[in-house]
């Protein structure tokens, strides 16, 4: 029973975890990037569209990734090369991917989708408890966990990491030092919708293998306050996916807990639950002002144009 | 080949006008391509989605009823956006509005005084306003992300309003649909010509478009909206408070959101249900900026944007294209309006040969 719940609450998460690392490298380059639901739900019906037309999970993947990341692009060229307010870009960005999803996946709703089949790892998954919880899940799950690692690494212990840190914090010094600042950020941007992409594809092959319009409930803009939950570290990104993740299940068992029980709990309250924690965990995280404005990216939001 | 932009020393008032007309011709030019790719005849299916729904009287009373809330919610958050103030949860504040403003009538059906739908607007509007005062007051208490908090507000308002209407509100007689009592008529919303369905709503929507254009340009009000949301240090030299200012946009855009939400409920669905909005809480995003976030052309962006609703409805009736491409076209014109913003301020320069430019440079 145990084992089962941290299953499910794995599943629920890694979608989470991972459409905010994306995020998380975008904003350290100092890119605010609102799109995230957008670019997670085109990831989603391009992994879903892919699969369905070769029957192979894994090129669904590489779909839902190059899906996101070529969307991001659509807010690189309008925010970086025509500067263009990022917070209302990013919004258009939304609005537009569950509009176009809706659209592209309308051939597809209602047929039964290709699941992503988990990898057993021979010896690890045979650690009892563990190995089944760790060493047996899909492809989509370890590439979390190699993402979380490889991004620290990455932006504390690369010196390319250190430039783009140094391009979020700001932008002019990074610009007079002969940083390529547009060029990094463009990076950054295309990264960050990859990661959503990816994190859109888990969800329509592994978390509920169909297309529904709309499937991303939201999960988007969580990733967003995860961010800042984590106060843009990623080992936090992973605590804190977790604890939305099982929140999320959490509300789902209760729900079951209530009607089996016939207590009167209306389901509609438990399935508000995750967005309430969401406002909750944003009080706690952002009320002292000193250290938000410490960790937040110095330049995040505001627009760059080069000098010549 | 590279695009490099130059800063121009004013703002151009030619773009300033033409750039929402730009925009709207680049998504018509998108559109054709997209209908062509669906395999439609272009021409034809633009004339479907876009002209034939203003041929006829029945059509533009629709026209009239979708753009009311649009308009409603879009000069409230103008407001917002130009001090800064990212309220984009104004689909949760219409909601609620439309929950409160129908308490009276719910709870009390056989109350028939004429003064229930004047109590009824008041209260819309005061629930709009709390509720959109929760993320005022965790950004200005807690300095959360009023962005994130809004939003979140949304789900939790649809949530609740799905509670109430599948179970206290439920109409006992209603064949176990999940719908509230249609109102008695002292509290429907009157319909303001006997050609058609169009509501009062429409002219809420006009006396508060001109009301807050006059305050943005009239008054030390709408000064401190533009000076704060431009600069906030130089909002505080001159003693303005970021602080008010918070609170000011949101109850004001809540307010006015809450007002969209019960002038739905009451003028044109007559109960309450568990939807009761297209979306036009995030349309109405798309048609602030689309009115360059100026409340006079928020009119005109709110006709056009409540168009593409119309057009979708016909272009799934006459062309069995699917309604989703309303939201697409929504979409296409809130990108191709921010782009187009960016003449306004800069010149655009093709540089051809970026390695010749690089030499010159040093």
């Amino acid at each position: 029973m145990f084992e089962a719940i941290l299953l499910t609450v794995i599943t629920a998460s890694t979608p989470l975890v991972i459409a905010a690392l994306g995020e998380l490298v975008t904003e350290r380059s100092g890119v605010l990037n609102l799109g995230v639901e957008g670019m997670m739900i085109m990831g989603a019906v391009a992994a879903f569209a892919t699969a369905q037309l070769t029957g192979s999970a894994y090129l669904g993947i590489l779909g839902g990734i190059i899906g996101g990341g070529i969307f991001s692009l659509l807010f690189g060229f309008l925010t970086l090369t025509l500067v263009a307010n990022q917070v209302a870009t990013g919004l258009a960005l939304t609005i537009l991917g569950l509009g176009l999803s809706g659209q592209l996946g309308e051939a597809f709703v209602g047929m039964p989708g290709v699941r992503l089949q988990p990898i057993v790892i021979p010896l690890l998954s045979d650690i009892p408890f563990f190995g089944r919880v760790l060493f047996s899940q899909d492809l989509i799950f370890y590439m979390s966990v190699a993402l979380v690692f490889g991004i620290s690494w990455f932006l504390f212990k690369s010196r390319a990491g250190l430039k783009m840190r140094a391009i979020g914090d700001s932008h002019g010094s990074a610009h007079a030092l002969g940083i390529n600042v547009v060029r990094t950020r463009y990076l950054a941007v295309l990264f960050g919708g990859a990661c959503a992409g990816l994190a859109g594809a888990q969800l329509s092959l592994v978390y509920t293998p169909q297309w529904v319009e709309n499937m991303t409930a939201g999960r988007g803009w969580i990733a967003l306050a995860l961010v800042v939950f984590a106060s843009w570290r990623p080992l936090r990104v992973l605590a804190g996916g977790y604890l939305f993740g099982a929140v999320g299940i959490g509300q789902l068992h209760a729900q079951l807990l209530a009607q089996s029980g016939g207590i009167a709990i209306p389901s509609q309250l438990l399935s508000a639950l995750p967005y309430v924690a969401t406002i909750v965990v944003l009080i706690i995280i952002s009320h002292n002002r000193r250290t938000t404005l410490i960790n937040t990216p110095a330049s995040l939001g505001k627009p760059f144009v080069p000098d010549r | 080949m590279r695009i490099e932009l130059q800063k121009r020393a004013n703002t151009s008032m030619l773009f300033s006008l033409l750039s929402p007309l730009l925009a709207l011709a680049l998504t018509l030019i998108a559109g054709a391509i997209m209908f062509g790719l669906l395999g439609k005849s272009p021409l034809n299916s633009l004339y479907i989605y876009f002209v034939e729904p203003l041929l006829d009287v029945w059509s533009l009373h629709e026209l009239a009823i979708k753009a009311a809330p649009l308009i409603l919610i879009a000069v409230g958050l103008s407001v917002c956006f130009r001090s800064n103030n990212w309220n984009i949860g104004a689909e949760g504040q219409f909601t609620i509005g439309a929950i409160t403003g129908s308490i009276l009538p719910v709870l009390n059906p056989e109350w028939h005084s004429p003064l229930i739908l004047p109590l009824m607007l008041v209260m819309g509007m005061i629930g709009g306003a709390l509720y959109a005062g929760i993320p005022a007051l965790l950004k200005t208490r807690f300095n959360t992300n009023e962005i994130l908090t809004s939003l979140m507000l949304v789900y939790i308002a649809q949530l609740f309003l799905d509670w109430l209407v599948r179970g206290p509100w439920r109409d006992p007689q209603g064949y176990n649909f999940p719908q509230t009592k249609s109102f008695q008529p002292e509290a429907v919303l009157p319909e303001i010509l006997d050609s058609g369905r169009a509501h009062l709503g429409i002219v809420f929507a006009l006396i508060a478009a001109v009301a807050l254009w006059f305050m943005m340009r009239f008054m030390l009000k709408g000064f401190q909206v533009s000076v704060l949301g431009q600069s906030e240090r130089a909002g505080r030299f001159a003693g303005f408070s970021a602080r008010r200012m918070v609170w000011f946009s949101m109850l004001l855009s809540g307010s006015l959101a809450g007002l969209a939400g019960i002038s739905e409920v009451s003028g044109s669905i007559g109960h309450v249900q568990p939807v009761i909005s297209p979306g036009y809480g995030f349309t109405a995003i798309i048609v602030a900026f689309l009115g360059r976030l100026n409340p006079l052309g928020i009119i005109a962006s709110g006709f056009v944007l409540a168009l593409t609703y119309l057009g979708g409805e016909a272009a799934q009736l006459s062309l069995g294209i699917s309604d989703k491409v309303s939201r697409v076209f929504q979409g296409l014109i809130l990108f191709f309006v921010l782009s187009c913003d960016t003449l306004i301020h800069y010149r655009i320069r093709l540089i051809v040969n970026p390695s010749a430019a690089q030499e010159g440079k040093s």
